[in-house]
């Protein structure tokens, strides 16, 4: 590609990304801790998890829909999971039941809005509240605590130096970009966000494929709890509150339309990276955690207004 | 009706108006007198709707003047042309539901009894006063959303009225009427006449014309062509002013050898939609869909197409029965549908023109369920140089292309799925003369190649210019068939309006 093309297709990326540096820049000018190698693999640690979830919003989004449950299914594939592991089930089957159990969840979400016909926001609304309702029922309200070291390698370990989650997110990453761009179902994806009606009527089977990018969603929300549950040693019932807007904070900064049909998982990495770097920026600088969610939600629109008003004059 | 000068309420002069790329309207002249109907007569894409939104304020002409009782006047909005006391009526009423139908009536003018107060006695007591000058019975606190249409139509009216309309445009008023229900809107157009209004009114039956007109204007291809009083007219010299002209030159019909069956429909049933359609076609043949609009047509080509559900009825495709249970199944068989709405239907207009063209056919361009990135390009940039799609690059998004262009890139998915029965709905709608011309030359093309083509088309000269076989629709039926060489404008109108018996005219 052109270079005028490559600017057309990942101008936004190139834009979110020079809002990072710039944000990393300041934040060293600030603080000199800020710009250690520990730092920052403490913040690629850090945004791990929302990082792994923003990444099947961002196919949700993508795909025209919303998915607000994935709060209540990282808790809820958590407690399952972490149940198995304290029956001494080994723990890659126990990992695997609860992957399957999220992906259950996900597809769950995709069958109401594809064969139900129910908006997305209300299907996973629903879905939102049986899955924490059912975590806590689970567990009769009481997290799992205590897992062999085996398992915690997933959060503690490092592979040459790198911390494991940030490994599993860039992982995560890679193949999400790889399947967005060159398999037919990541077309699909884009076909189906920005023209539900053409698609259908160029055989894109469209309620097979949007059942599909929901359970993907849910399934990636069931690996962010592996990833929280090996961390804290404990699944809570209780985790994940608010989850889901992060993850839409960091898919809206990294330039995915809410509209559906325009997006990209890069921009998304970017997005979250940008919030992971205010907080810790913030928390080294000592802001209180109250003036943080202010922050925090202005970026969030001023991440948005620039978009639209960059956008604005092409038409 | 007074026939003088001084009746004239409204009067157009010259009035110009173009589209890039069309001239909508080309010098029309229209003189609306006091409490007559004014029937404005044409083809679908005559100009009467751009002549209708250039009275009501809604477009701006191009050149000509617009004389309201006699003196020049500039229309600078609906909200404009509403004060100076002209009104439509569009098919898609302007009503809120939840609200009543004197709230509807007054919205945004209620009568106030303190500032920000609705003095809603006054606001019921005004709007029944007026439906009752229309003798119709409507509580002016009836919910809106729960009346009939031809109620709401009332309801529309009445604010028309309420704003002292003395012109009333009304498009297609009784396309969704019962017979009561249309006499008695005719009982309140007399009412209107006898108040002086002068009414615009537009539609496609023919026999309702007689029935209430008093003039009318014929419209073609943009231009005036004709005004008589309706006593003075007949069906058959209305008709030939509507569709005359010469059809030859434009259309480059080439005929092309006729091969095998390629798609055979016998009985073809949608409850409500489609009765008993039964029809061949065969390969290099290009089989014209007349009918006007809800006649049918889209509606079939969706239920071919396996995008709507058909209640009965057998599809035979290249001889063989066939179940098309959605429209990947089509295309599996070699369909391929060039959709009416190219924007809503045909493309997704955020995607690049490659990825539009290879979206029908991704499966068969992947390789072990990976896209291919260098054969989608290769297969791209081929049709890009056969159908001269004008665009920077295969990687330019569609929403950037002119609607010549896009159109193109349609056809490009169905090149590209191989498709050899291509459903064409509207080829041409809204793209300019050239590009016209270019899309029948690749018409006869597929044709030469073998390809069975269904086109569906308001555009009388179209079908009759490029068929080989032409079948009319009316009301969910074929209702009539008839080979090039035997069709006419008279004959294909005739049995479009459901009105056989004027064939032999």
């Amino acid at each position: 590609m052109k270079a005028r093309e490559l600017m057309a297709h990942y101008g936004r990326q190139f834009g979110t990304l020079a809002g990072l540096l710039v944000l990393c820049g300041v934040l060293w000018a600030l603080t000199p801790h800020f710009l250690t190698v520990s730092n920052l693999l403490n913040i690629a640690q850090q945004t791990s998890i929302n990082a792994v979830i923003a990444v099947g919003l961002t196919f949700v989004i993508i795909s025209g829909g919303i998915d607000l449950s994935v709060g209540s299914i990282v808790a809820f594939a958590g407690v399952v999971m972490a149940t198995l592991l304290q029956r001494d089930v080994p723990v890659p089957l126990a990992i695997g039941a609860g992957l399957v159990f999220g992906f259950g969840c996900g597809l769950l979400n995709g069958l109401l809005v594809s064969f139900g016909r129910l908006p997305p926001f209300i299907a996973t609304l629903g879905m939102m509240s049986m899955a924490r309702g059912g975590g806590l029922l689970f567990t009769e309200g009481r997290p799992v605590s205590g897992f062999a070291a085996d398992f915690r390698w997933l959060a503690t370990g490092e592979i040459f130096h790198v911390p494991v989650p940030v490994v599993i997110m860039l992982g995560v990453y890679a193949a999400a970009h790889f399947v967005l761009r060159r398999t037919p179902f990541g077309r699909y994806v884009f076909a189906m966000g920005g023209n539900e009606e053409a698609a259908v009527l160029s055989g894109v089977q469209v309620r097979f494929h949007k059942t599909l990018v929901y359970g993907v969603c849910g399934l990636l929300s069931a690996l962010a709890s592996v990833l929280l549950t090996a961390r804290l040693n404990s699944a809570q019932p209780i985790a994940g509150i608010n989850y889901e807007l992060d993850a839409i904070a960091a898919t809206v900064i990294g330039g995915t339309s809410l509209m559906g049909g325009q997006g990209s998982v890069v921009g998304t990495l970017i997005g979250a990276l940008i919030m992971g770097v205010l907080r810790n920026g913030l928390n080294l600088l000592g802001v209180s955690s109250f003036v943080q969610q202010v922050v925090i939600g202005a970026v969030i629109i001023l991440a948005v207004l620039l978009d639209t008003a960059f956008r604005r004059p092409k038409r | 009706m007074v026939d003088s000068a001084d009746s004239v309420v409204l009067s157009l002069r010259g009035i110009r108006k173009s589209y890039p790329g069309v001239v909508a309207l080309d010098g029309v002249d229209l003189a609306l007198h006091r409490g007559e109907v004014h029937v404005l007569l044409g083809e679908n894409g005559a100009g009467k709707s751009t002549l209708m939104k250039i009275i009501s304020g809604a477009v701006a002409r191009d050149a000509g003047e617009i004389l309201i009782d006699g003196r020049p006047a500039e229309l600078r909005g609906p909200r404009d042309a509403q004060a100076r006391g002209i009104g439509i009526i569009y098919q898609e009423f302007n009503l809120i539901p939840h609200l009543t139908a004197a709230e509807n009536i007054f919205l945004g003018r209620e009568p106030r009894l303190a500032p920000g107060i609705i003095d809603q006695r006054a606001l019921r007591a005004a709007a029944g006063r007026l439906l009752g000058e229309l003798g119709v019975a409507i509580e002016p606190g009836a919910v809106v959303g729960r009346l009939s249409v031809a109620q709401q139509q009332m309801v529309e009216v009445a604010k028309a009225l309420s704003l002292d309309a003395r012109v009333l445009i009304m498009d297609e008023p009784t396309s969704a009427l019962t017979e009561q229900e249309i006499r008695e809107l005719f009982a309140t157009i007399a009412r209107l006449k006898a108040r002086g209004v002068a009414l615009v009114y537009i539609s496609h039956r023919m026999e309702e014309l007689f029935a209430i007109g008093d003039r009318v204007t014929v419209l073609r291809d943009g231009r005036h062509v004709g005004t008589r009083l309706i006593r003075e007219t007949t069906m058959p010299e209305l008709v030939r002013l509507m569709v005359g002209r010469d059809l030859h030159d434009q259309f480059p019909k080439q005929a092309a050898p006729l091969g095998a069956e390629a798609l055979r429909v016998e009985g073809l049933r949608r409850a409500g939609v489609l009765h008993d359609i039964g029809f061949t076609l065969r390969r290099g043949e290009v089989v014209g869909v007349a009918g006007l609009m809800g006649s049918g047509r889209t509606e079939l080509a969706r239920a071919l197409f396996g995008a709507d559900r058909i209640d009965g009825g057998r599809i035979f495709v290249r001889g063989e029965e066939r179940t098309i249970a959605s429209p990947r199944a089509a295309i599996d068989l070699g369909l391929g549908f060039l959709t009416e709405d190219r924007k809503h239907q045909g493309l997704v207009l955020g995607l690049s023109v490659q990825e539009n063209t290879c979206l029908p056919s991704i499966g068969a361009l992947s390789r072990l369920g990976l896209m291919q990135p260098a054969r989608e390009a290769e297969v791209t940039a081929r049709r890009i140089a056969e159908l001269r799609i004008k665009t920077p690059g295969p990687h330019q998004r569609v929403v950037n292309l002119s609607g010549g262009n896009q159109q193109k890139v349609v056809l490009a998915k169905w090149l590209t799925t191989e498709a050899d029965v291509l459903i064409f709905d509207e080829p041409t709608r809204g793209i300019d003369v050239g590009a016209k011309v270019e899309i029948y030359q690749l018409i006869n093309q597929l044709a030469a190649r073998g390809t069975a083509i269904l086109m569906i088309s308001s555009e009388l000269p179209e079908v009759l210019g490029m068929s080989d076989r032409i079948l009319v629709m009316h009301a969910g039926r074929i209702a009539g068939e008839f080979t090039a060489a035997e069709a006419t404008p008279e004959k294909l109108l005739a049995a479009a309006l459901g009105r056989t018996g004027l064939a032999a005219a």
